[in-house]
């Protein structure tokens, strides 16, 4: 890969030391956060993590083999081996078909795999029709298996529904729910916080009452209580904006907070009394002067941000008062795993959590990484 | 003099956002479409329950709905200051005792919960400051991103799985059982104790991880400071110099936490109580949104709030009397 112009007079002269004083002291800011963000290990895991699971978003209906909404008669079956030994052989990757067995006096099912005959695991098979962003029609899936038999890397649910499929599905929709929710969170913070931080005063005592307030009401009683008044009769999409937005209307007061602080600090800046000798407006004083000059306090906060919204999202999904089925998010696949039995019995289903936990960490990484680079002239 | 007009303005400010909690609390009630009382009535025909219209009339007038917005605020917040918080159609009980009801159990987890969470993470956080890097030090730092990561209803079910499947212990619920209607013995106490542990640690986890950090953090800045050297320099016993300057210097942010630390405890509280099965006041909550039980909720958020509020008012005082900046400011 070819290094970005923006610094590769400052990553080459690495044995020079003269050079490289030079290059230091003349590469950007975001150069400069660039190289010390690389220092933090843990972010840049957590930074590729994230890329993984956002390509994963981007092209879930490739990579899923089936639709996340498509029963089968394949109930709680177990997640598929992948072998690679066929009657002692080395072959191919490939699954056994499973059948099943039922227990009649129990109503148990179990699986048994039919070891006469291996059914490879094939690459972009044509499966299921799919719209790829809503425009592209296709049948490609990036891999699957002979329709005789299915292939389910975690698993399937209490209606065949293949879990894999459906957890890329749902990492669709909670993984977006921060972004977009940060979204909102941003703009009303930094509006907010910034109109209360730049003219002080009356103005700014209203909004930081109005922070507090708002910070004294549980987060989670809160945001249940907002949750709970979302008509039932709203169709999926709006209900999905309507949670961001309640998720959202919680987490700019942290942000209007650092906003401010920020501000009134940068207020008192020779280069912002200059500006307002000059006649400058206040808006314009705000964004082109201000801004940027505390842009990277505010990518901190809003990358330490997402996760916990998407923690909100789950939790809200799980205790059935956020998106409700036939949506499909971490948090409403949880709920099929709300009581020890299901858990016990079909433990791949608690998979959809995993997910979450690794999306928060990756997110908290990478924002830990993003704050110990944001000040690069700190040391 | 300073310190008590101080706590006076802190009480006075206390009350100023009571009001606008309370006014969240009733535009709560309000936001479903249709008031309370048709949904109640609808819920009452749909049981085949004769409905008697002059008595709905009668009710309906008595709660003011056929008046605007702010007169039924008025009125609604007029009867809860005086204990009246209205009925509730799920217990078909006075709100204030289906909540007084589980007061108890509510505060005592809670108080517990905040003493866990200080006990745990100051001297956590103190070691950790002192021995930066170290095995214990990384120890403490991953479960601080475990605590963050791991959402709160997910950990009680895998706590309350490993407490049935290792310690045979039954699941939910503060008490056995067969312990429910008996009077206090000591094997109820011990029972009770058993059930403790594992809803203690879901509500802690969070708070416990994030108090760590700030010990930490604060705690190095102060160690890296000059009057730490010049007391090592005149030879002062280590664990001393640590415990009577920089420490205390470190704990006015632990205490002033409590701010934050209480709105997020009653958050974990709620999770931890849903899916454990706990008699407070957050599956009430739950309950009463789920049903549109809509004098219960708010109810529910008005009691929360208070009692944050309240832990807020303490934490103020505590500090104003530690730290002499802030009363005197």
């Amino acid at each position: 890969m070819k290094t970005p112009t923006f610094f590769r007079g400052f990553r080459k002269p690495k044995n020079s030391e003269p050079n490289k004083f030079n290059a230091l002291h003349s590469a950007s800011q975001w150069a400069l956060i660039w190289a010390k963000f690389k220092d933090h290990k843990l972010a840049i895991v957590g930074l590729y993590i994230l890329v993984i699971f956002y390509a994963c978003i981007l092209f879930s209906p490739i990579i899923t083999p089936y639709d996340a909404w498509e029963d089968s008669k394949y109930i709680y079956a177990p997640p598929s081996k992948i072998r690679i030994f066929h009657q002692g052989k080395l072959s191919r990757p490939f699954v056994y078909k499973q059948d099943i067995i039922l227990n009649t006096e129990t109503f148990e099912r179990t699986f048994k795999p039919d070891k006469s005959k291996p059914y490879p695991v094939r690459f972009f098979v044509k499966g299921a029709e799919y719209r790829w962003l809503g425009l592209v029609k296709g049948n490609i899936h990036l891999f699957g298996v002979d329709p005789q038999t299915s292939i389910n890397l975690m698993g399937t649910d209490v209606l065949g529904r293949d879990c894999f499929s459906r957890n890329i599905s749902g990492l669709q929709i909670s993984l977006t729910v921060g972004l977009l929710g940060v979204f909102i969170a941003f703009i009303l913070g930094s509006v907010i916080g910034g109109i209360a931080g730049y003219y002080g005063g009356i103005i700014d005592n209203i909004v930081q009452r109005l922070v507090e307030f708002i910070s004294c009401i549980p987060t989670i009683p809160m945001w249940m209580a907002l949750s709970a008044v979302i008509p039932q009769d709203w169709g999926n999409l709006k209900v999905y904006f309507a949670i961001t937005v309640i998720l959202a209307l919680r987490s700019w007061t942290g942000l209007s907070r650092q906003v401010r602080s920020k501000l009134l600090q940068l207020r008192e800046e020779e280069y912002i009394v200059a500006a307002k000798v000059c006649g400058t407006s206040g808006w314009k004083i705000i964004t082109t002067h201000l801004l940027p000059g505390f842009m990277s306090y505010l990518i901190v906060s809003l990358t330490l941000e997402i996760p916990k919204m998407i923690l909100g999202e789950t939790t809200l999904s799980f205790l059935g008062l956020g998106l409700r089925a036939p949506t499909v998010s971490l948090g409403v696949l949880l709920q099929d795993a709300q009581n020890l039995a299901a858990i016990s019995a079909y433990p791949w289903l608690l998979i959809s959590a995993l997910l979450v936990v690794i999306a928060v960490l990756a997110f908290n990484f990478v924002g830990d990484g993003i704050r110990d680079a944001a000040d690069p002239y700190k040391n | 003099m300073k310190l008590i007009k101080y706590i006076i303005k802190r009480l006075l400010w206390g009350t100023l956002v009571l009001l606008f909690v309370s006014f969240f609390s009733f535009l709560v009630i309000q936001l479903p479409p249709g008031d309370f009382l048709s949904s109640y009535i609808a819920r009452l025909e749909k049981s085949g329950m004769a409905v008697d219209n002059q008595s709905m009339v009668a009710l309906r007038h008595s709660y003011g709905l056929d008046q605007p917005f702010i007169v039924q605020y008025g009125k609604w917040f007029y009867r809860f200051v005086r204990g009246d918080m209205g009925v509730s159609f799920l217990y078909t009980k006075k709100v204030e005792s289906v909540i007084v009801e589980r007061l108890p159990a509510t505060l005592l987890l809670s108080f517990t919960s905040l003493l866990v969470i200080y006990l745990v993470s100051i001297p956590v956080g103190i070691y950790s400051a002192r021995r930066q890097y170290s095995v214990g030090d990384f120890l403490a730092s991953l479960l601080g991103f475990m605590g963050m990561a791991i959402p709160g209803f997910l950990l009680a079910l895998i706590l309350m799985w490993i407490a049935y499947q290792g310690f045979g212990i039954s699941i939910g619920g503060l008490q056995s059982p067969q312990f429910m209607d008996q009077p206090m013995s000591m094997a109820k106490a011990i029972d009770f104790m058993k059930h403790l542990p594992v809803p203690i640690i879901v509500i802690t986890v969070a708070g416990t991880a994030a108090l760590i950090r700030t010990m930490r953090a604060t705690l190095l800045d102060e160690l890296g400071k000059q009057y730490v050297t010049t007391a090592r320099a005149k030879g002062l016993k280590e664990s001393t110099l640590i415990h009577k300057y920089p420490v205390r210097a470190a704990m006015n942010p632990i205490i002033s936490s409590g701010g934050w630390l209480l709105p997020e405890l009653f958050s974990g509280e709620t999770i931890a109580a849903i899916v454990l099965g706990l008699p407070t006041i957050g599956p009430l909550l739950y309950r009463a949104l789920l049903g549109e039980d809509m004098y219960l909720a708010a109810g529910c958020i008005m009691i929360l709030s208070i009692l944050t509020i309240i832990g807020l008012l303490i934490s103020d005082i505590v500090l104003a009397i530690t730290d002499p900046r802030i009363r005197l400011g």
